[in-house]
C-alpha cells in the first residue's frame, strides 16, 4: 500500500476515437467505476480528419493506468490509447484572469507582475481587464496567487492538452486499422508484443 | 431479394445508388426494416414483451409470425434471461424486444449478467419519439446511459434510415471477439417512419474494433517450449473454449499433451466430465485436487478464462510458484489479475491447434496420481456422504446423482444461484458441450427458470432440466406463465431446503449462526404449477426419489418436481473468502 502511494504520479492518457455521441460517458465511467478522479479532460480534433482525441490526466500508479488504458482501448469506438508520464509529453494549460482595471492602472507593481508571468491582455474595459497565460500548472497557479491580493474577480483554467514527444502521429496507424485483416504491422493492442514498453513509448 | 443476406457492394454516392441499387431498394417502415434485418441475420426466435414505444415493431411482427417465433415472456428480465439461455445452448445471438422506460430498465440485470458472462445478445428497446427525448415524457428513460457500463456496445437510433446499419453492427459486435450484449434503442418515430432501404449488408469490419487479432507465432512457440519443459503442468479452462467453439481443438490439445485439466464453472462440459484428464472444478467450491495443486504446478496454462476471484481466492497466495501461459481473445484479461509469463492473445480455435502442433506427446503418471489421491480424500470427506447419504433426509447431491443416472449426462442442466448451483455444477455429469448454463460472474438469482425456457428453444432436441432453489424460483416464478402459454418442455427440479442456503451457510460459518432473514417461506409449488397447468410432484423420501425423477423426465411436457432436502447442509470443499486456494477446507 505504501509503495503504491509513492508510485502514484501524473499520467497523460491520449485516446484516439471515433466521434460518437455517448463516447465521453463510456470513457468517463471507466474511471468513476474504479473511483479514480479525472484531474483534467480535453477533447479535440486530432491530426487525422474525423478522428477525435481525448487528453485525460490522472494521478495513479503505472500499473493502474496501464489497465485503464487497455479498458479504454477495448471499447468499440476507441482506436488507440497511449499513456505517458509528464516528462514524455509537451503539455500546456491556459488560464484567464479577470482583474479590476483601476488596480492595474494605478499600481505599477501589478503591471510588472503580469509582465513577469508572460500574461497577455485579451480584453481591456473600463471596469475590468482579462489576462491570459499559457503554461504548466505551476506557472498559471503562481500568477493566480500573485493576483489574489489585487482584487482578482474571476479565474478559470483550461484542461490540459498534450503532445507526445516520441510519436509519429496517427495517419499510419489509421491505415492499419482500416485494413479488414489484421497484419503484422501491429497497431491494435501492440503492448502484447512489447508488453510493458509500448504505452510508455 | 431484400432478404438475401449476400454482401453486395455498398453504393458509394447518391448517383451510383440510383444507378445500381434501384431495383433492390424497397420502401419500408423502420419497424419492418428492423424485422428484415433480424431475418437476414438468421434470427429465428425473439423473446419479448410489448409496450407503447415498441408497438410499431410489434405491429410489423404481426405479419412475420411465420418467419420469426416470438416468445411472450411475463417480465422483461425473464425475456433477457431466456435470450441468454437460448444463446448459451445454441451458440447463436439471443434477441430481446422490450419497450421504453420500465421495459428497458427491466433488462438491466440480464445485461450485466450477459456482459460478465460474455453472452452474445442484441436487445432492441423502443424509445419515446425523438422530439420528446429529454422532456421526461411518459415511459422515457435514458436507457443508453443506464446501460453503458453493462453493454459491449449500445446505440440510439432516431431515424429509420440508420436501422439496418445499426443492427448489422449490433450483431457483428455481439457475436465477434469476446461476445457480449448490445442494446439498440429505437425511437418510436424511427420505427414508424418510411424510408427507402437498400439490400441488407451484414457488418464485417469496424475500423476502431479489432475482434480477431493476428496470432503471434513467437508466443505460441514460447508457450510450447514452457509446456515441453514442464514437470507438473496444469490446464485451467473457461468458457472461452465454448465461445470459440473450440471443444475439439481443446480435446486434441489435452489428449496429446497429457496435461490434467480443470474447469471454471462456465467452462463445464467443454471436455466431458468423465474424460480421464478432466480433474474437476476450480474455485471456491471446486474440487480439492485442482485447487490444492494449483499451488504446486510448475506451469499453469489458462485457456479462455479470466482468473475471477471466486477461482483464485487470495491472489497473493495464488500459483506464485508457477509460470503462467494465458490464452485469451480479450487483451484486457491478460495480466489483469494474474501476471502471464507468456501471453497467447487470440481466438483459442486458432491458437490451440498451433500449440498442439508444437507440444510433445506426454503423460504425467505421477503428477496425475496426485490428483487421484486428492480425489480420494475428497470422496471420503465430502462426496460419499453427499451422493450416497445414510441419513434420513435427502441431500441435493443424491438428487443430482440420481438425475445423472437417468439422463446419462445427456441433458442440459440450467442452474440458478446458490448451494444447489454448486452441487449441480460439481456433480452433474456432462457428456456434451453447451450442457451447463448458469449465471457465473453476476450470480443472478432468478436466472434459471427463464434461461431454461430459452435453452430449450436454442436446443429443442435436448432435454432441459432447470435446477433451482426455493429462493431463486420465487424471483422469476411468473415465467411459469410463459411455459404455460408456449407449451415449451422444461423440467423444473426444485431443491427446497427452506432456506436461502448459501447465505445461511456463511452465517453459520462466519457469523455465529445468526440466521438473519434467510428463513424463506414457500408457497405450495405443486399447486402453483398446477394453476399454470404444469404437472408437478413433491417428494421428501429416498424411496420415492428415483421414480419421481423418472416421472419428470418421461412426462411429455413441462414438469415441476419439488424435492425436500435437508435444511442445514453445507457446501464443501470451500476456499473461505480471503484465503488462498491451498487453504481449501474439506469441512
Amino acid at each position: 500500500m505504501h509503495q503504491q502511494s509513492i508510485d502514484r504520479r501524473e499520467y497523460n492518457i491520449t485516446a484516439y476515437t471515433e466521434n460518437q455521441v455517448g463516447l465521453l460517458n463510456r470513457i468517463a465511467i471507466i474511471f468513476s467505476r474504479r473511483k479514480i478522479n479525472i484531474e483534467s479532460l480535453n477533447t479535440s480534433p486530432s491530426e487525422v480528419e474525423g478522428i477525435h482525441r481525448f487528453n485525460i490526466v490522472v494521478v495513479e500508479t503505472e500499473e493502474v493506468v496501464r489497465k485503464i488504458a487497455r479498458q479504454i482501448e477495448k471499447q468499440v469506438e476507441i482506436l488507440k490509447v497511449y499513456f505517458n508520464p509528464n516528462e514524455d509529453v509537451i503539455w500546456q494549460e491556459m488560464a484567464l484572469y479577470k482583474v479590476p482595471t483601476d488596480v492595474i492602472a494605478e499600481r505599477a507593481l501589478v503591471e510588472r507582475l503580469l509582465r513577469e508571468h508572460g500574461a497577455r491582455a485579451v480584453v481591456i474595459r473600463k471596469d475590468y481587464t482579462v489576462f491570459e497565460t499559457t503554461g504548466h500548472r505551476e506557472e498559471t497557479d503562481k500568477l493566480l496567487t500573485v493576483l489574489q491580493p489585487y482584487g482578482l474577480i474571476e479565474f478559470v483554467r483550461s484542461a490540459r492538452i498534450a503532445i507526445i514527444k516520441n510519436s509519429q502521429g496517427f495517419h499510419h496507424q489509421l491505415r492499419e486499422f482500416e485494413r479488414t485483416e489484421p497484419s503484422h504491422e501491429v497497431s491494435e493492442n501492440d503492448y502484447l508484443n512489447s508488453r510493458d514498453k509500448v504505452f510508455t513509448m | 431479394m431484400y432478404l438475401n443476406p449476400q454482401p453486395q457492394p455498398a453504393p458509394t454516392s447518391p448517383e451510383t445508388a440510383v444507378a445500381t441499387a434501384e431495383p433492390a431498394t424497397r420502401t419500408l417502415s423502420g419497424a419492418e426494416a428492423t424485422l428484415h434485418a433480424l431475418l437476414a441475420e438468421g434470427v429465428d426466435t425473439v423473446f419479448g414483451y410489448p409496450g407503447g414505444a415498441i408497438i410499431p415493431i410489434y405491429d410489423a411482427l404481426y405479419d412475420f409470425k411465420e418467419q420469426l417465433n416470438h416468445v411472450l415472456v411475463r417480465h422483461e428480465q425473464g425475456g433477457i434471461h431466456a435470450a441468454q439461455g437460448y444463446a448459451r445452448s445454441s451458440g447463436k445471438v439471443g434477441v430481446v424486444f422490450a419497450t421504453s422506460g420500465p421495459g428497458a430498465t427491466n433488462l438491466v440485470t440480464g445485461l450485466a449478467d450477459a456482459l460478465i458472462d460474455s453472452t452474445p445478445l442484441v436487445c432492441i428497446t423502443g424509445q419515446v419519439f425523438a422530439h420528446l427525448l429529454g422532456t421526461d415524457a411518459f415511459q422515457e428513460t435514458d436507457i443508453i446511459n443506464i446501460t453503458t457500463p453493462i453493454t459491449k456496445w449500445n446505440h440510439q437510433v432516431t431515424d429509420a434510415s440508420e436501422i439496418p446499419e445499426a443492427l448489422a453492427k449490433a450483431f457483428y459486435i455481439a457475436r465477434s471477439g469476446r461476445p457480449g450484449p448490445v442494446l439498440i434503442d429505437i425511437t418510436k418515430n424511427a420505427q414508424m417512419q418510411k424510408a427507402d432501404f437498400a439490400p441488407y449488408q451484414p457488418c464485417t469490419h469496424i475500423r476502431s474494433y479489432r475482434p480477431r487479432p493476428l496470432v503471434r507465432q513467437e508466443y505460441v512457440a514460447q508457450a510450447a517450449a514452457l509446456i515441453n519443459q514442464a514437470k507438473r503442468p496444469l490446464v485451467l479452462w473457461g468458457q472461452g473454449v465454448l465461445l470459440g467453439k473450440a471443444e475439439q481443438e481443446f480435446k486434441e490439445f489435452i489428449e496429446k499433451s497429457g496435461i490434467p485439466a480443470a474447469w471454471t464453472i462456465l467452462g463445464a462440459g467443454a471436455l466431458p466430465t468423465g474424460h480421464p484428464l478432466n480433474v474437476g472444478m476450480l474455485g471456491m467450491h471446486g474440487n480439492y485436487g485442482p485447487n490444492v495443486l494449483t499451488n504446486e504446478c510448475d506451469v499453469l496454462i489458462a485457456i479462455g478464462m479470466r482468473f475471477d476471484d471466486r477461482v483464485t481466492g487470495r491472489l497473493d497466495k495464488y500459483a506464485r510458484q508457477a509460470q503462467v501461459i494465458h490464452l485469451d481473445i480479450d487483451p484486457t484479461e491478460i495480466d489483469k489479475n494474474v501476471k502471464a509469463t507468456v501471453p497467447v492473445w487470440g481466438d483459442c480455435k486458432e491458437t490451440l491447434p498451433l500449440l498442439t502442433g508444437l507440444v510433445e506427446a506426454r503423460t504425467y503418471p505421477e503428477w496425475r496420481q496426485r490428483f487421484q489421491d486428492h480425489d480420494a480424500e475428497e470422496i471420503a470427506a465430502v462426496i460419499q456422504d453427499e451422493l450416497f447419504p445414510t441419513s434420513d433426509e435427502l441431500t441435493m447431491g443424491e438428487v443430482i446423482q440420481q438425475l445423472n443416472e437417468l439422463t446419462q449426462g445427456e441433458a442440459i442442466i440450467v442452474t440458478d444461484v446458490g448451494q444447489h448451483q454448486m452441487v449441480a455444477c460439481r456433480y452433474a455429469k456432462l457428456n456434451q458441450t453447451r450442457s451447463n448454463i448458469t449465471s457465473g460472474g453476476l450470480g443472478t438469482m432468478g436466472f434459471a427458470l427463464p434461461a431454461a425456457i430459452g435453452a430449450k428453444y436454442g436446443a429443442p432436441e435436448r432435454t432441459v432440466v432447470a435446477v433451482i432453489g426455493d429462493g431463486g424460483i420465487q424471483m422469476t416464478i411468473q415465467e411459469l406463465g410463459t411455459i404455460m402459454q408456449t407449451g415449451v418442455n422444461v423440467k423444473i427440479l426444485l431443491l427446497n431446503n427452506q432456506f436461502l442456503g448459501m447465505v445461511r451457510q456463511w452465517q453459520e460459518m462466519f457469523h455465529d449462526r445468526r440466521y438473519s432473514f434467510v428463513d424463506i417461506a414457500s408457497p405450495d409449488y405443486v399447486t402453483v404449477a398446477s394453476g399454470y397447468s404444469i404437472a408437478g410432484r413433491r417428494v421428501d423420501s429416498r424411496p420415492d426419489l428415483q421414480a419421481a425423477l423418472r416421472e419428470m423426465l418421461e412426462h411429455p411436457g413441462s414438469f415441476l418436481l419439488e424435492v425436500m432436502v435437508t435444511r442445514e447442509n453445507n457446501i464443501f470443499p470451500m476456499v473461505p473468502q480471503g484465503c488462498g486456494v491451498g487453504e481449501i477446507r474439506l469441512k
